[in-house]
């Protein structure tokens, strides 16, 4: 095998690309499809939030190549990026607090 | 030195040579880990936003969800597909770059840029139509308020203010790939990779708004 094949493989084959653009086409037409559902408004949101997430991670994974980067650059990025997102959702108990608040305004 | 002695030396400590200067640990140029860095960055950018935007939502007694089949969900899906199939052709650059074929990597990057004006145009369409209907940044229409009392008029600039931010994004992105591609031969291919990290970043974030945004607030009733 010569030595640009063995690159070339390295980082992925046309055939692998097309198939996660297929795989992000079909989830984004399932999160249509479930935004027109009649169901729990926190289910949607959680099951629409997972879509995104596998499809963050196909793009992340896949397009912008982390899959074949060295493991030391994924664990610099990722965690690091998601532990501070996580971090942001701390206020969330706050907004439905301030339902809670309003019956004492009324 | 004796031969043993040197033969000792030239087995390295992997661990310790990755770590002790003079190497790249992570195996990437100094741009490209400036790139990734950029890009966890603007990712808490948009995530403070989104959270801001879900936190307003939560809080507020009523929310408009205003957006029709057509044409605010075709639309945004069409969208949507535009950035998927630019991350696609942009792929195409990176790898047609890295095998030195200039050429087709230049044709690559304007599929791409094709792909972003599109996404941008319909965006602008979009915009339009709800400006049109008396949406502004702290106002709804006076329709929405009757189809929708009390709702909170901080949708408009939600809205505006995250999709307003991602459009700057996706038109910075256009220049960015305009200047790689007009310099493609001056330029390496580890430079088109890297425009291609943040092109992929802009639909990433995108996967994130259109649900959030758009998906959550269809004007539907079963």
């Amino acid at each position: 095998m010569s030595a640009h094949t063995a690159d070339h493989e390295h980082v992925g084959s046309t055939k692998l690309f097309l198939v996660v653009w297929i795989a992000l086409i079909a989830l984004t037409f399932f999160e249509v499809f479930l935004a027109y559902l009649d169901i729990n408004k926190t289910v949607m949101v959680i099951v629409l939030m997972g879509g995104s997430i596998i499809k963050a991670a196909l793009i992340m994974a896949y397009f912008m190549h982390l899959r074949f980067e060295r493991l030391t650059l994924v664990l610099t990025l990722v965690p690091a990026m998601v532990i501070c997102l996580s971090l942001l959702a701390i206020f969330f108990p706050d907004s439905l607090r301030l339902h809670d608040l309003r019956v004492f305004l009324k | 030195m004796d031969q043993a002695t040197a033969g000792h030396l030239a087995v390295p400590n992997v661990a310790a040579s990755d770590w002790n200067g003079g190497a790249q640990p992570y195996r990437v140029g100094d741009k490209k880990l400036g790139m990734w860095l950029f890009i966890v960055s603007d990712s808490l950018t948009f995530g403070a936003l989104l959270v801001g935007y879900s936190y307003v939502r939560a809080a507020s007694q009523t929310w408009p969800t205003p957006f029709p089949f057509s044409p605010s969900i075709t639309f945004s899906t069409v969208m949507t597909l535009c950035l998927l199939s630019s991350s696609l052709t942009m792929v195409m650059a990176v790898a047609a770059a890295k095998r030195r074929d200039l050429a087709a990597a230049r044709k690559w990057i304007f599929g791409t840029m094709a792909g972003g004006a599109a996404f941008i145009i319909l965006h602008m369409m979009e915009w339009n139509h709800l400006i049109g209907e008396g949406l502004r940044p702290f106002q709804l229409p006076q329709e929405w308020l009757q189809k929708w009392p009390g709702s909170s008029p901080l949708f408009g600039s939600t809205f505006f203010a995250i999709t307003g931010l991602h459009m700057f994004h996706v038109f910075s992105g256009l220049i960015y790939l305009g200047v790689i591609a007009l310099r493609i031969r001056k330029v390496t291919d580890e430079d088109v990779e890297i425009s291609g990290l943040y092109w992929h970043f802009v639909d990433l974030v995108w996967m994130f708004v259109f649900p959030l945004i758009y998906l959550l607030s269809v004007d539907y009733k079963p």
